[in-house]
């Protein structure tokens, strides 16, 4: 995939995140907002949440990986993405 | 004379239970006659406080970021009058159906009771359901009035327009900054003032109360129909299984937009006088062990998907907290593995209960409780008052044989079992052959009487507890414009024991690909909701299917359970 920086990967995931699972428009999402501990990402929707990453970033995640812990947040969810990036 | 029993430790022996067992028990500890008035909503507040109780702490809430609320058995009198005569203000009337559509915040605990005293049916929704599940569930029901968040308006603003009886959609944290549109109404608990009396319907045991809805294999989802008089089975079963005690702190970790959630999340626990508490927030192993720290919950009534999930954080974590207050732990939802039993006696010191039950029973039929020998893996054995046997899926008679699997059955006639499904009297009596009531679930009995679960006998997907119908899912999946055709199956999951997993053909002018996957994946999300979603997706050139044409489902889940595939005389041939 084209070079991307990890202002403009944040981004993309927040928008995806906002767009995709925040039913509540008054609702600020931001980096850190928890999204799993806070009830915004159910565990049935971070299935589709590691899709849109792995297809996004074309990485492959390790079901061991992909945590609630790690899909807590944009920024844990970047650390995480990066992590497998080659 | 039956004697009355405080709790299931003052007697030994699941025999002893059993002997001269009766429902008049849990009808004279309730002080109710037979033609008396009975009403779960006054049972469950007004009767507690009459009790002495009045300042006892009936609900402790929590909710995501340190939100934190506690109310006592006064309060939620108080709270269940208020929003009782707020509907009343607004025309709604006895038996007109109240669907309660939020997150679990404490209005939607107090606005049960408070429908409940008006003699309206409660509708209690999974607040993730999307706007199609929602839809069918609402017009099926002709429901009058929906008490929701405003977060959750954007489905139903979407739907209302093809809702013609959904009159008012009473939103409990209205934005004043924002206008209100066709049909809404803003409802504060806070800000209203406290009505402190109110003329509690006079309910009788067969008048309904309670209306949940539940997914087959075919056909959109069933409302079954409870009836006030469902508390009796409720009550004592929550005393006697959940052995709730006077100065128990108690934690049922269910939704009450599912059945667990309202039988024993409210009506069991409220109607002993007991303090629950609600943690609202996403699932996280350090939330749930920091939450029975701080509260120091003493029972604790989960899900073998939670408790899995709680298994895979790993034990390191729970030196962390000081758990020592639990002493008795249940499960419910789907049959918990005999690893799970094991698993929490080594942490907790003792073993999660498994109990097992349906919507359509209202309350736990198979059980281990307190002083019975526990089997890990078994469901335990039918509760006291409950006739529960295996029949033959041949003959439906009652199989004797032991260890012989058969379709688990029962006798109607316990207090909490279904009055009907809504409007669907078919469906309803094809529940009964031969005078049993068929659960749709498969098990085993051994020589000792217990019960060994095996399985669904239909096509249904058990998902973390829950239940769904692939035909659903099948039907979304051909709303979407590149599905041709569709097939849904369970698919083994570690964790939630089944997921859904789709099979499609596309039609011309698409291409698969893991966008599209995705794509798919979402639409089901939100047009169902999260536990619809297929967790994969396969696509085929074709789909099995037999020479009239109809999909072999089963091929497909044989496939992905790795059974034999059986007889395929009947499969098309190119």
């Amino acid at each position: 995939m084209e070079e991307i920086n990890l202002k403009e990967m944040k981004d993309l995931v927040l928008n995806y995140v906002i767009n995709e699972y925040i039913e509540d428009e008054d609702e600020t999402i931001t980096y850190d907002t928890p999204l799993i501990s806070s009830g915004y990402v159910d565990s049935f929707s971070m299935v589709s949440l590691l899709v849109f990453l792995e297809n996004k970033f074309k990485i492959k995640i390790p079901p061991n990986k992909a945590t609630p812990e790690a899909f807590d947040s944009v920024n844990s969810i970047v650390s995480l993405v990066s992590q497998h990036l080659k | 004379m039956v004697k009355s029993i405080s709790s299931m430790q003052d007697l030994d022996t699941f025999e002893e239970r059993l002997k001269n067992f009766s429902w008049s028990l849990a009808e004279n500890e309730l002080e109710y006659k037979k033609g008396n008035v009975i009403n779960i909503g006054w049972y469950c507040s007004d009767r507690i406080c009459l009790k002495g109780k009045a300042d006892k702490i009936a609900l402790y809430y929590e909710g995501f970021g340190g939100v934190e609320k506690k109310y006592t058995f006064n309060d939620i009198r108080l709270a269940g009058n208020t929003i009782g005569t707020f509907l009343r203000k607004l025309g709604v009337k006895n038996e007109d159906r109240v669907c309660l559509f939020m997150d679990r915040i404490p209005e939607l605990y107090l606005s049960f009771l408070g429908v409940l005293k008006t003699g309206a049916i409660v509708q209690p929704l999974f607040s993730a359901f999307g706007e199609e599940s929602l839809f069918v569930r609402l017009e099926n029901a002709q429901t009058r009035a929906i008490i929701t968040q405003r977060k959750h308006l954007p489905k139903i603003r979407k739907i209302i327009d093809s809702l013609p009886h959904l009159e008012f959609i009473i939103i409990v944290d209205h934005n004043k900054m924002k206008s209100l549109e066709n049909k809404e109404v803003a409802f504060s608990l806070e800000e209203s003032i406290p009505v402190e009396n109110i003329e509690v319907f006079p309910t009788v045991a067969e008048s309904p109360s309670v209306l949940h809805y539940t997914s087959g294999t075919t056909g959109q989802p069933k409302g079954v129909k409870h009836v006030h008089y469902s508390l009796i089975s409720q009550y004592l079963t929550t005393k006697w299984i959940l052995d709730l005690q006077d100065d128990d702190i108690y934690w049922c970790t269910a939704d009450p937009g599912w059945v667990t959630g309202t039988s024993y999340g409210i009506i069991g626990p409220w109607s002993l006088g007991i303090t629950q508490c609600v943690l609202d927030t996403g699932f996280s192993a350090h939330a749930w062990y920091k939450f029975i720290e701080k509260y120091r919950i003493t029972m604790w009534y989960s899900a073998p998907t939670a408790i899995r999930s709680l298994m895979k954080a790993g034990d390191e974590i729970i030196k962390e907290f000081d758990l020592s207050s639990l002493r008795h732990l249940a499960s419910v939802g789907e049959p918990l593995n005999s690893e799970a039993v094991i698993w929490s006696e080594k942490i907790f010191g003792k073993p999660f209960l498994d109990t097992f039950w349906q919507t359509e029973t209202g309350s736990i039929m198979i059980t281990n409780f307190p002083g019975m020998k526990i089997k890990p893996g078994s469901m335990g054995k039918p509760f006291p008052g409950i006739i529960g046997v295996v029949l033959d899926p041949e003959t439906f008679q009652p199989i004797i044989e032991p260890g012989k699997i058969g379709l688990i059955a029962f006798k109607p006639g316990w207090p909490s079992m279904m009055r009907s499904y809504w409007n669907n009297e078919e469906k309803y009596r094809e529940k009964f052959v031969n005078g049993w009531y068929l659960s749709g679930d498969k098990a085993s009995i051994d020589t000792e009487g217990y019960f060994w679960f095996v399985g669904r006998d239909d096509d249904v997907i058990n998902t973390g507890g829950h239940l769904v119908s692939p035909f659903e899912v099948e039907s979304a999946l051909l709303e979407h414009p590149a599905v041709g055709e569709s097939a849904v199956v369970a698919k083994p999951d570690e964790v939630n024991m089944e997921v859904v997993k789709a099979f499609i053909t596309l039609k011309p002018g698409f291409t698969p690909g893991p966008d599209l996957e995705l794509e798919i994946m979402n639409f089901i999300r939100k047009k169902l909701s999260p536990l619809a979603m297929p967790q994969d997706i396969e696509y085929m050139e074709k789909l099995p299917k037999t020479r009239s044409g109809k999909i072999m489902r089963r091929l497909l889940h044989a496939k992905e359970w790795g059974e034999d595939i059986g007889d395929i005389s009947t499969l098309e041939n190119d």
